[in-house]
């Protein structure tokens, strides 16, 4: 049988951690970034300008048609070669925000345009200006709507940082294996990260759902997975 | 009598190659109670979600309250800036077959939105206004639920309110009973009555002749995108002098 050795657990873990918590700040810059593309995005695509629509769509499509791991390569090894050069960790930001800003462009867009233009409407009869109506009725819906979604791309994204390492940022994954390098003792040391990725995970995806609740109306929020519809009086018709 | 409040003339509107409105002229004096009304298709609806610019005109003149909307300029058609539409559109709400409440407001919220929002109303005034609205269309005990909480009659009140918050020169109906249950059209027209009562100045697209011969004050005729004939109910529904209007009549009385 296998002899764990976990005896390099105290010795290492705050050196993982070290990398943990640059995977957290290129997740963090990399969500920011990522939302305001892809809000901007989705407000360009549904703008009504066809040249504009089609620009964004192109830009969508070759961020989503080509590997994240490809797109960071180009970033950081090909274009220095005609003069733009990151610093790794800032690679890593623009390659998983961009990648990621496509993604919720599309999100962003399909929630908004799922709002009954009826209450477009309405807010118009009453005089409201388009961007009035964005702000006040359409944008709020929308996000509810956008939310978990966004919240599951901002989960596989604090994953998906991992392939930063790839270009010599020391993040979590890169800091293990230099761990392996210098322990030989790989099933540790990826258990160590692996447990630390799911821990980060698993605490993001409860933030999500928090702030999924905190926008829902009372009166819609539902209490369990078992909780039975609503009853009728609550529902409908009086 | 004085100028009317709201005037269109030869207004056309065309979908593509689909001629919906072809050179509509119609006039609405202040404190009128207009009826719309003719076969589906025929442009009712088209009417008057281009008074309320939802839909832009193709060509055609629409003057609301002294102010001229949009017109014709030689062949060109003009319209006012946005601004201008925006604040014409404030005076004239309309209330809507779906009616078109804000699903993630409360009753009051969506009451509100417009004084506060469009017209820049202190939220208190506004939240008073509100209340007594919602106190006269007998849903002052809804202020807080909201619209997926209400029937649709409910939420047909609740969009009357919304357009009476704007304290509008003239209200736009756009079938408001189409999508109620049959017990619940009543509620409605008893409260659009007690509108007309008090002398507010209605345009009702609607397919309740009953209700139309009741309450209107003239009662317009639309098919094919023209208006075939207009006058006081008694004379449309009683005696009808185009073929179109009286096979229309004798259609719908079964």
């Amino acid at each position: 049988m296998y002899d764990f050795f976990f005896v390099l657990v105290p010795q290492y873990f705050p050196f993982l951690l070290e990398g943990a918590l640059v995977t957290l700040q290129l997740s963090a810059f990399s969500m920011v970034s990522g939302i305001v593309i892809g809000f901007a995005v989705a407000l360009g695509r549904i703008s009504g300008s066809r040249l504009l629509n089609g620009i964004l769509l192109a830009y969508v499509e070759i961020w989503r048609d080509v590997p994240l791991i490809v797109q960071l390569l180009v970033i950081y090894f090909a274009l220095p070669s005609i003069g733009i050069s990151l610093p790794g960790f800032w690679a890593g930001v623009l390659g998983l925000s961009l990648n990621l800003g496509a993604y919720l462009s599309e999100v962003f867009r399909s929630a908004i345009i799922s709002i009954d233009p009826g209450q477009r409407e309405a807010g118009k009869s009453i005089g409201m200006s388009r961007a009035m109506v964005l702000k006040r009725v359409t944008l709020p819906q929308a996000l509810r709507i956008a939310v978990p979604t966004v919240g599951g791309y901002f989960i596989a994204l604090l994953k998906d940082s991992s392939l930063v390492s790839f270009i010599s940022v020391n993040e979590l994954l890169r800091n293990g294996t230099v761990v392996i390098a210098n322990t030989f003792r790989s099933m540790e040391v990826y258990m160590m990260v692996a447990i630390i990725y799911f821990v980060m995970s698993f605490v993001a995806s409860r933030l999500v759902r928090m702030v999924e609740q905190a926008l829902t109306p009372k009166h819609q929020r539902q209490k369990s997975f078992l909780a039975k519809t609503p009853p009728a009086d609550t529902a409908m018709l009086t | 009598m004085s100028q009317p409040l709201l005037c269109v003339q030869g207004l056309h509107k065309s979908f593509g190659a689909l001629k919906v409105l072809r050179g509509i002229d119609f006039t609405v004096r202040s404190g009128e109670v207009a009826f719309l009304i003719g076969p589906s298709g025929g442009g009712k609806s088209t009417l008057v979600r281009c008074i309320n610019f939802l839909e832009t005109p193709t060509s055609g003149e629409i003057v609301f309250d002294g102010e001229t909307l949009c017109q014709m300029r030689g062949v060109r058609f003009h319209q006012a800036p946005e601004r201008m539409l925006r604040s014409a559109r404030s005076e004239m709400p309309m209330v809507f077959q779906h009616f078109n409440l804000f699903s993630h407001r409360t009753v009051l919220e969506n009451v509100i939105e417009g004084p506060v929002l469009v017209q820049k109303r202190p939220r208190e005034e506004a939240i008073e206004d509100a209340l007594r609205l919602l106190g006269e269309v007998g849903l002052r005990d809804k202020v807080d639920s909201y619209p997926d909480q209400l029937s649709g009659g409910q939420k047909q009140r609740i969009a009357i309110a919304r357009a009476l918050a704007m304290h509008p020169k003239l209200i736009l109906f756009d079938e408001p009973t189409s999508a109620l249950d049959p017990e619940l059209v009543t509620g409605i027209l008893e409260t659009i009555r007690s509108l007309a009562d008090k002398g507010m100045t209605l345009v009702i697209v609607t397919h309740e002749m009953g209700f139309a011969r009741k309450l209107a004050d003239v009662v317009h005729f639309i098919a094919d995108g023209t208006i075939v004939e207009s006058g006081p109910p008694d004379r449309i529904f009683d005696h009808p002098e185009s073929k179109r209007l009286s096979g229309f009549i004798k259609s719908i009385i079964r």
